[in-house]
């Protein structure tokens, strides 16, 4: 049975409210079109999963009221500075974060993916990061002859993984080129929810230079179209992240009221993109 | 040539240490987002003549990785990234270093990004180089209020190496993680030890003479202003920008 093509609103639909979502980082095909949907719908309670870090997506959620709870290795907007609403509910205290470091989230994920219940990861000890994460563990390295403790990270099965992609095939085949870390998110989570560029002829797995890039429809829960479904983010070699617009929201989105207008003006209505 | 900025100065200062002698051989050097001097650094070693091989995380197209930064801790996590540069909200006098937050509890005062990959890569990558331009008592701390990742381990603990030095906007110390300590090895033009000393939290030795931050050569800059520009303008358009000026029509 291949995955549905459905409207943008009504892939937004299928993400329940207090799901975990797995959410890729800004520069990896980070689905800023159907976050936006998100927030038109008014989904609430979100458990966010940067992987392994979040940014512009996850900044957009938690200003719009969300987002419950977040695990992440770091939120940032890269060159644009710290993530205004991300910092303002830190300040505010109004955000549960788990705080994590980029291996492990993959770690967790890789375990997921495999159906093992933990995978070890070295380094970590010393680290206060450690001595705050009660479910990560350390054991003696059972294959070790002198002492050797080893951290070991609890498997992570995200209730939805959301990817902006450049193409599906009909069959709901996805193609994420080089970014194959997404492709362990999609394995790893219970449900992945894709928007792409657009819709492709022919089957993506025949293809012997674009199946390595694909994430088969086995993974895939639905699909919807939303060109230039990244920005203000780029997209892979197709666009590149647009500067100028994700500089005035860094600046914008300083103030609650500042916040609101950027996203009214610019996401709320989703007419508004497709006309330019 | 118009005169050196301080990003150059910077650049100069950590391609010194790329190219200085060292027991564990420099391959292969990895980059992230927030780091554009080390990235400049390690593609002027590479114009001196050293034989290292740069991945730039962020770059869009070309990204040296197929499997986004997973690759990247993949490869740390085997020993085959022989470089990798931290920074800090916060680092202390043995090389702790803090990227998460100040105050008590950690991020009560002023919350940061988070830790990225660091409380994984400082432990397993065998050459690492502090860096942060800002100089001063917030910074270089005695002690910081939370251990991103620890300067030093236990004996037992899996570590392949540690901080060679700490690069800042004032001056170069080295780190001896025997002694979990810093020593002053170089000023930069317009301070002194006196200057350095009031500006920095921690206690650190001072040898005798401590010689001025080698400034870059008029082949530096060249490199630097045209060839290593080109290379990097995409992935750090507002630093090139801001450290080499507007671009030349």
């Amino acid at each position: 049975m291949s995955p549905p093509l459905l409207s943008l609103e009504s892939l937004a639909a299928r993400v329940p409210d207090g799901a975990t979502v797995a959410l890729p980082p800004d520069n990896s095909l980070c689905p800023v079109a159907l976050v936006a949907a998100l927030i038109r719908r008014g989904a609430r309670q979100l458990h966010i999963v940067g992987v392994p870090v979040s940014g512009f997506a996850t900044d957009l959620l938690i200003g719009a009221g969300c987002v419950a709870r977040l695990t992440t290795s770091a939120a940032t907007l890269g060159e644009a500075g710290f993530a205004p609403r991300f910092t303002a509910a830190m300040a505010a205290g109004t955000l549960a974060v788990t705080d994590a470091t980029c291996p492990a989230m993959h770690t967790a994920l890789q375990a997921a993916e495999k159906g093992v219940p933990f995978l070890p990861l070295r380094g970590l000890i010393g680290s206060d990061l450690l001595a705050a994460r009660n479910d990560w563990k350390v054991i003696d390295n059972p294959f070790s002859e002198g002492p050797d403790p080893i951290v070991l990270i609890p498997a992570l099965s995200p209730d939805v993984a959301l990817i902006h992609a450049v193409a599906a095939d009909r069959a709901g085949n996805v193609w994420v080129g080089r970014r194959r870390e997404l492709a362990t998110m999609a394995h790893a989570a219970k449900t992945t929810l894709v928007t792409v560029e657009r819709v492709v002829d022919g089957d993506l797995l025949e293809d012997e230079t674009m199946a390595p890039g694909v994430i088969s429809s086995l993974y895939v829960s639905a699909v919807a179209v939303a060109e230039r479904g990244a920005w203000p983010l780029g997209l892979s070699d197709l666009y590149a992240a647009d500067q100028p617009a994700i500089d005035a929201y860094a600046q914008a989105a300083r103030t609650e009221d500042g916040f609101r207008a950027w996203l009214a003006a610019h996401l709320l209505a989703p007419a508004a993109r497709a006309a330019e | 040539m118009s005169p050196v900025t301080a990003e150059e100065r910077l650049i100069a200062a950590v391609a010194d240490l790329i190219v200085a002698p060292h027991p564990h051989p420099m391959r292969h050097a990895a980059v992230g987002a927030a780091s554009p001097i080390p990235a400049h650094a390690v593609l002027l070693a590479r114009h001196r003549g050293a034989d290292i091989r740069l991945s730039l995380l962020q770059k869009r197209i070309g990204n040296p990785f197929t499997e986004g930064t997973r690759e990247l801790f993949d490869l740390a996590g085997q020993g085959r990234i022989d470089l990798f540069f931290l920074g800090g909200a916060q680092i202390d006098g043995a090389a702790n270093i803090n990227l998460l937050g100040t105050g008590a509890p950690p991020g009560s005062e002023a919350r940061m990004p988070g830790n990225f990959g660091a409380p994984f890569m400082y432990l397993v990558v065998p050459r690492t180089i502090l860096f942060r331009e800002e100089h001063s008592p917030r910074v270089l701390v005695r002690k910081v209020d939370y251990v991103s990742a620890p300067g030093t381990s236990p004996r037992g603990v899996f570590r392949r190496g540690h901080a060679e030095a700490l690069v800042t906007g004032r001056c170069v110390f080295h780190f001896d993680p025997k002694r979990a300590r810093f020593t002053l090895a170089s000023l930069h033009p317009g301070q002194t030890r006196e200057s350095v000393r009031a500006a920095t939290g921690f206690d650190y030795d001072e040898p005798d003479e401590v010689p001025q931050t080698r400034p870059p050569s008029e082949e530096d800059l060249a490199a630097l202003r045209g060839p290593i520009r080109a290379a990097l303008a995409d992935t750090y358009p507002r630093f090139c920008a801001r450290a080499f000026g507007a671009q030349a029509a």
